[in-house]
């Protein structure tokens, strides 16, 4: 024990650990991993009644592993030709407003990074006051609707279309960009446009990416704008299926239903979730270190 | 009193007055709109579509709150028909359901400000104890990954595990009691909106904190242990000071969403049987604008509610310039 203590000191920053603090190590690593488990517990249980059988479910004995191994909701929902058109629409839901939120976010950051545009202070005040103030939900929904918006994708992708947030993280990162480039460029002869594109967007891809990501998951998950202004079935997206789909199991109504049903209603929850989660996790490992950057650039800057 | 006799004298005392004065009388600062209109129009053309943006979609709502104060018709125009004054929001203030939904409002804001706003530190200080970077990196990993999920997703799971044969019912009846339907109990529903909202927000509330981390300065550690400070107390004086500035910003934010208590997933999760502690002032809204198609009366609460959590950010931030030193302008 002693010799391991004496070998084991050097390599640990300043004096020797005190025991208490070795004990609070130990401590630690195991809080931490609870935290993990209590995270992932969730995901888990839902993929486990995904995969089980009804009745399983029902008894309630089904915790991480799944219990009678079962595809029959997975099928199920597959040959459910409303679920893939609504899968279909969040996918060009999610595409076409990302597109619009980056040009227009862009646009709007590089414009506010340049400190000796006059006028700068009011631009930025307009995005900002936006933050702290908004109009509220009816006369947004009034608004929309007398824009002739409703049942259209542009109630989706449009009012949602610059968030404050990610536009200050980029005007961070165009501020941090060396403004001696822009001027050699401007010299050579490019005007604004042609800076831009050519020189500044270049150079911006990691934060165009991240942009993309922040604006590509919130659109993909968002579903209120949706279940507002869209009244037909198949101009859903696929958390509005969802969310249908959870509301009507919990209603009364389905409960009285025959029991068949609201039993299949357990899995069938379950596969919609893990489906509509899967594209989420299977990007996930690979750009949570984007996020995590763009979260920071926009802490210390913004 | 020519130039050249003048200077050597007062030249000293002159200088910082000079420094100041000229700095105003700059050409660069007297450009006038045309000027700059005429060098950086194509800088204000990239702007005009995300001002428009801006005024449509933010600022004409904001207007648009006008109907608050006028009666307003299904299919009329935006702006109401005619004047009716203040008379929606005394209707409000004496209704009953109102102050009902109001004191949920705090209390759910309240417990979410407790539980959501100091928990992501903890987190954030026992990863930073960790130095097995492995270890730290897989930890923080799991912990962001709920917040990537849609609400809609979160509100399942969570119906899910709080079902009859959900897991919190096998825990239950692990302990041998019987099995509850915990969303259809009002007494739940506060646990169980916090606890989903802690499990989705935790993790990447540490963000913003671990990156603050790293920026304190060694330093001070390396004097807190010369004078014999402890790991507890090396925390407690260097860590957490070190840290405040992000705190108090995040603090200032919460507080000015105190009001909009999430809203989607209350709207996914409450049913009528929850309403006495899940319903709070966006969602009786909603229900008046959408269900009772009483847009008037919902848009005044709603100007009620945005007022309010305008004022809360405002005198946050002053309190914490006066007494701290950190605000967000």
């Amino acid at each position: 024990m002693t010799l391991g203590t004496k070998v084991d000191a050097p390599k640990t920053r300043g004096p020797v650990d005190s025991r208490g603090y070795r004990i609070f190590r130990v401590v630690n690593t195991v809080v931490l991993l609870g935290v993990v488990v209590v995270t992932l517990y969730p995901f888990l249980n839902i993929v486990a009644r995904s995969l089980s059988e009804e009745a399983y479910i029902i008894a309630g004995e089904v915790t991480v592993v799944p219990r009678g191994f079962d595809l029959t909701a997975y099928k199920l929902l597959m040959s459910d030709a409303m679920f893939w058109t609504n899968y279909r629409n969040t996918v060009v839901y999610t595409v076409v407003a990302t597109l619009i939120s980056i040009v227009l976010t862009t646009c709007y950051a590089y414009v506010l990074s340049k400190p000796q545009l006059k006028g700068r202070p009011f631009l930025i005040g307009v995005a900002l006051f936006t933050m702290f103030f908004s109009g509220g939900l009816i006369p947004n929904y009034v608004l929309v609707t007398s824009l002739g918006m409703k049942n259209t994708i542009w109630a989706v992708v449009i009012p949602n279309a610059i968030s404050v947030f990610n536009l200050l993280v980029m005007k961070a990162f165009f501020e941090s960009l060396p403004s001696e480039l822009e001027e050699a460029a401007a010299v050579d002869g490019l005007n604004t446009y042609g800076i831009l594109l050519r020189i500044v967007l270049p150079l911006s891809k990691a934060i165009i990416a991240t942009m993309v990501l922040f604006y590509a998951v919130s659109f993909w998950n968002s579903w209120f704008a949706a279940f507002l202004y869209m009244d037909r079935q198949d101009l859903l997206p696929v958390t509005v299926y969802l969310r249908n789909l959870i509301a009507g199991a919990t209603s009364a109504e389905s409960a009285a239903a025959d029991a068949d049903k609201v039993q299949a209603a357990a899995t069938l929850q379950a596969v919609t979730i893990v489906l509509t989660t899967l594209p989420i996790l299977a990007v996930y490992p690979f750009v949570q270190r984007f996020f995590v950057r763009g979260v920071m650039l926009g802490a210390v800057k913004g | 009193m020519t130039s050249t006799l003048r200077p050597p004298p007062p030249a000293p005392p002159r200088s910082p007055q000079a420094a100041q004065s000229p700095a105003p009388r700059s050409p660069r600062r007297g450009r006038s709109w045309r000027q700059a209109l005429r060098r950086d129009w194509q800088l204000y053309s990239l702007a005009i579509l995300p001002l428009l943006f801006f005024l449509v979609f933010r600022y004409l709502p904001m207007i648009g709150n006008i109907i608050a104060f006028r009666r307003f018709k299904p299919g009329g125009s935006i702006f109401g028909e005619y004047w009716v004054g203040l008379r929606y929001f005394r209707m409000f203030l004496n209704d009953p359901t109102f102050w009902e939904v109001f004191t949920n409002t705090l209390v759910l804001g309240t417990l979410t400000l407790l539980f959501c706003f100091p928990l992501p530190i903890v987190l954030a200080l026992l990863l930073n104890e960790v130095r097995a970077r492995r270890f730290k990196r897989f930890v923080q990993s799991v912990s962001y990954l709920p917040h990537f999920l849609s609400i809609v997703i979160v509100a399942a799971m969570v119906m899910q595990l709080t079902s009859i044969e959900g897991t919190a019912n096998q825990i239950v009846s692990l302990f041998g009691g019987d099995p509850v339907a915990f969303l259809q109990k009002p007494e739940w529903f506060r646990t169980i909106y916090v606890s989903s909202e802690v499990w989705q927000t935790v993790g990447w509330g540490t963000i913003l904190y671990l990156a603050a981390l790293t920026t304190v300065d060694e330093d001070l550690y390396e004097a807190a242990r010369i004078d014999g400070a402890g790991r507890l107390r090396q925390t407690w004086h260097v860590t957490l000071p070190g840290i405040r500035p992000t705190m108090v910003t995040l603090l200032i934010l919460n507080i000015g969403s105190f009001l909009a208590v999430g809203f989607e997933k209350i709207l996914l999760l409450y049913n009528p049987l929850t309403y006495p502690t899940a319903d709070v002032v966006s969602t009786y809204l909603f229900r008046m604008g959408f269900q009772s198609s009483n847009f008037s009366y919902a848009a005044a609460i709603g100007l009620f509610e945005a007022v309010i959590g305008l004022i809360l950010v405002l005198s946050a931030n002053v309190i914490s310039r006066r007494t701290v030193g950190t605000s967000l302008w």
